[in-house]
């Protein structure tokens, strides 16, 4: 197990190494001038010459991509253009909030989709899982942008229930980590992207869940448990729903993975100052260093996702083993 | 002897080859059955019908501008009956921008799943077939792009490449085919270890025979199936990459539509605006997926979706 994990974490650095060689010269096959945005227009051209020199962008490709490569291993991601602080402050700064919301919108949708989805497994061929089924797709069929959109003419626009926009009320400012957010005024700024990312990917655990349960209900140890007399709800949740679970647990370490960077619309509907709002930013002010320290960072986190998926797999089913 | 066909024939039933009459024969059948399906392919048919006949139904010119009769440009305006779904902030018609929006929703739908699941099919195929380090090769490379933030990815291209439809196509299919690949690749692990392939391999058959006329018949259902799913994710990628202004700027997209609704601010107050293009949007990728629905029974009824 051990000697597999290190093989897998090996690749996966091998991996992150070929993503970010990949980003790096997407980058500079971009159209414009990077300085354009640097130095004002209205400067003189020396000045913009200066820039370019201390950014590096005269030296060849190929130069530029070993320096990039050599900050990589030690986690320098350089200078953000834009903000000119070091890009690695930066990721630190917008991770919490994007890791945060992406939790919460996971806890809604495992908590509906788990129970749902083991009711409408229940209660297979009547009604009430067709209009659940359907529920499910009506939201995944939705753009989380525009349910966001909505959302927010509906609950702040016009009920004002919640802010709309941001992390926390205007002028509020914290230092620590609790003071920014533990706060009453954090959660109400929380609640509605957390729900729209979360209804979004509701279908997954909940039609996981669905056909797992469908499968686990007709073995025979159920059958058994009904035959003892067990109440409904005993062998529901206490005998199929845990051995239902697993595929769940493992789609749900997969899908955090591939969330993150579908986040990204979330994060600009709610300004949500968060990695994905920033990468959008980034390249349309073709801030190289922020885009590729950020897009190497989701990249990074998608693929751990992927590992943890792997690895819960083997631990909770004692049937599968890796060699 | 007897005993070893007893146990193939047991544990796996006789492959009926299903040509691609019987699944069409199968999927037809199914839909008359399901009520959802059939509501979903009635709705799939008029989006169609809207897209090639967009020219036609849309009343206005989708740039122009509209006065009204003191010569005031309509800004804003909630819909009314010559401007349905009113106008834009710049006095634009909503409902004709809708109306041209679904024939590019259907391009980029229909072009970029035709790619993916052409590209994620043949590797699949390929790498299920031989095995070996041809798998591993390939498989390594479908790791490679499920490393790879898809919305992040691009958002890059599209600013790389010039925004155009055909690079959106481009940039949604580049990551999208492994999905298919990997889907594809495990079925046909299963089907190749089957005595058919076998006896087809013993009675001298090509490499690229046995793949076209023996494996790829029965890997057909499953393709069908994700790409109508691929359909989907394409219409729902472009509509989000136009929505963040990664779009084509000439032409009339949805996504495009929501983009310039939201820049613009107007997204709390015009709800004729930002209601049409969303609604669309729901109501095509539904139809879809009621539609896979009667595909999903062909398939495998107990196939599980991601």
């Amino acid at each position: 197990m051990l000697k597999y994990i290190a093989k897998r974490v090996a690749i996966m650095l091998a991996m992150l190494m070929l993503v970010s060689t990949m980003i790096f010269f997407l980058f500079r096959a971009m159209p414009g001038d990077a300085t354009a945005f640097i130095v004002d227009p209205s400067m003189p051209p020396e000045a913009r010459e200066l820039m370019a020199e201390r950014y590096g962008l005269n030296d060849s490709k190929w130069v530029q991509y070993t320096i990039f490569m050599k900050d990589l291993v030690r986690l320098d991601f350089g200078n953000s253009f834009f903000y000119g602080r070091p890009v690695t402050d930066l990721i630190k700064e917008r991770m919490p909030a994007t890791l945060i919301l992406m939790f919460s919108a996971m806890i809604i949708a495992y908590l509906i989709g788990v129970f749902g989805g083991a009711w409408m497994a229940w209660k297979r061929g009547s009604k009430l899982e067709s209009a659940g089924v359907t529920f499910s797709l009506i939201f995944r069929s939705a753009p989380t942008f525009w349910v966001g959109l909505m959302m927010i003419l509906v609950f702040s626009a016009r009920l004002r229930w919640f802010p709309a926009q941001g992390m926390r009320t205007s002028g509020y400012s914290g230092d620590t980590f609790a003071e920014i957010f533990l706060t009453l005024d954090f959660l109400k700024h929380l609640i509605l992207p957390s729900i729209v990312a979360g209804l979004y990917f509701i279908a997954t655990p909940l039609l996981i869940m669905r056909n797992s349960m469908l499968e686990v209900l007709s073995e025979d140890y159920i059958e058994m448990a009904n035959a003892k007399g067990l109440k409904e709800k005993t062998v529901l949740y206490k005998h199929a729903a845990r051995n239902a679970l697993l595929p769940v647990v493992t789609a749900g370490a997969l899908f955090i993975g591939s969330a993150i960077g579908g986040q990204v619309l979330i994060e600009v509907v709610f300004s949500w100052p968060g990695l994905g709002r920033e990468i959008v930013q980034a390249v349309t002010r073709h801030d190289y260093p922020l885009a590729q320290g950020a897009f190497i960072m989701i990249s990074a986190l998608m693929m751990f996702m992927n590992l943890v998926a792997d690895i819960l797999y083997a631990v909770l089913d004692p049937r599968i083993s890796y060699k | 002897m007897g005993k070893t066909v007893d146990v193939a024939s047991e544990k796996k039933p006789p492959v009926k080859r299903k040509d691609s009459q019987g699944i069409i024969a199968l999927f037809l059948k199914n839909v008359r059955k399901d009520k959802i399906a059939l509501f979903g392919a009635v709705l799939l048919i008029f989006f169609i019908m809207v897209g090639i006949f967009a020219d036609f139904i849309a009343p206005y010119e989708i740039r122009d501008r509209h006065y009204n009769e003191e010569g005031k440009i309509r800004r804003l305006e909630p819909p009314s009956a010559e401007h349905w779904f009113g106008t834009t902030d710049v006095g634009r018609d909503v409902f004709s921008q809708v109306v041209l929006g679904t024939r590019t929703a259907l391009m980029v739908g229909l072009l970029a799943a035709l790619l993916v699941t052409f590209v994620g099919s043949t590797v699949g195929i390929i790498s299920g077939y031989f095995g070996g380090t041809v798998d591993a090769v390939l498989m390594r490379i479908v790791d490679f792009f499920y490393a790879i933030p898809f919305i992040p990815f691009v958002i890059v291209l599209s600013a790389v490449l010039n925004p155009s439809m055909w690079n959106i196509i481009l940039a949604v299919s580049m990551l999208s085919w492994r999905t298919v690949a990997r889907l594809v690749r495990s079925q046909v692990l299963s089907i190749a270890k089957r005595p058919f392939i076998k006896a087809a391999k013993v009675a001298g058959a090509g490499h690229t025979r046995i793949m076209l006329k023996y494996i790829l018949p029965n890997v057909i259902p499953l393709i069908l199936l994700e790409m109508a799913f691929m359909v989907n994710f394409a219409i729902m990628a472009e509509a989000s990459i136009a929505f963040l202004g990664f779009g084509d700027p000439n032409a009339a997209s949805w996504g495009q539509i929501l983009h310039i609704n939201f820049v613009t601010g107007n997204s709390r107050n015009a709800w004729w605006w930002m209601g049409p293009p969303g609604i669309a949007i729901v109501l095509l990728l539904l139809s879809i997926f009621f539609l896979a629905r009667a595909l999903e029974e062909v398939v495998d009824p107990r196939l599980r979706r991601r």
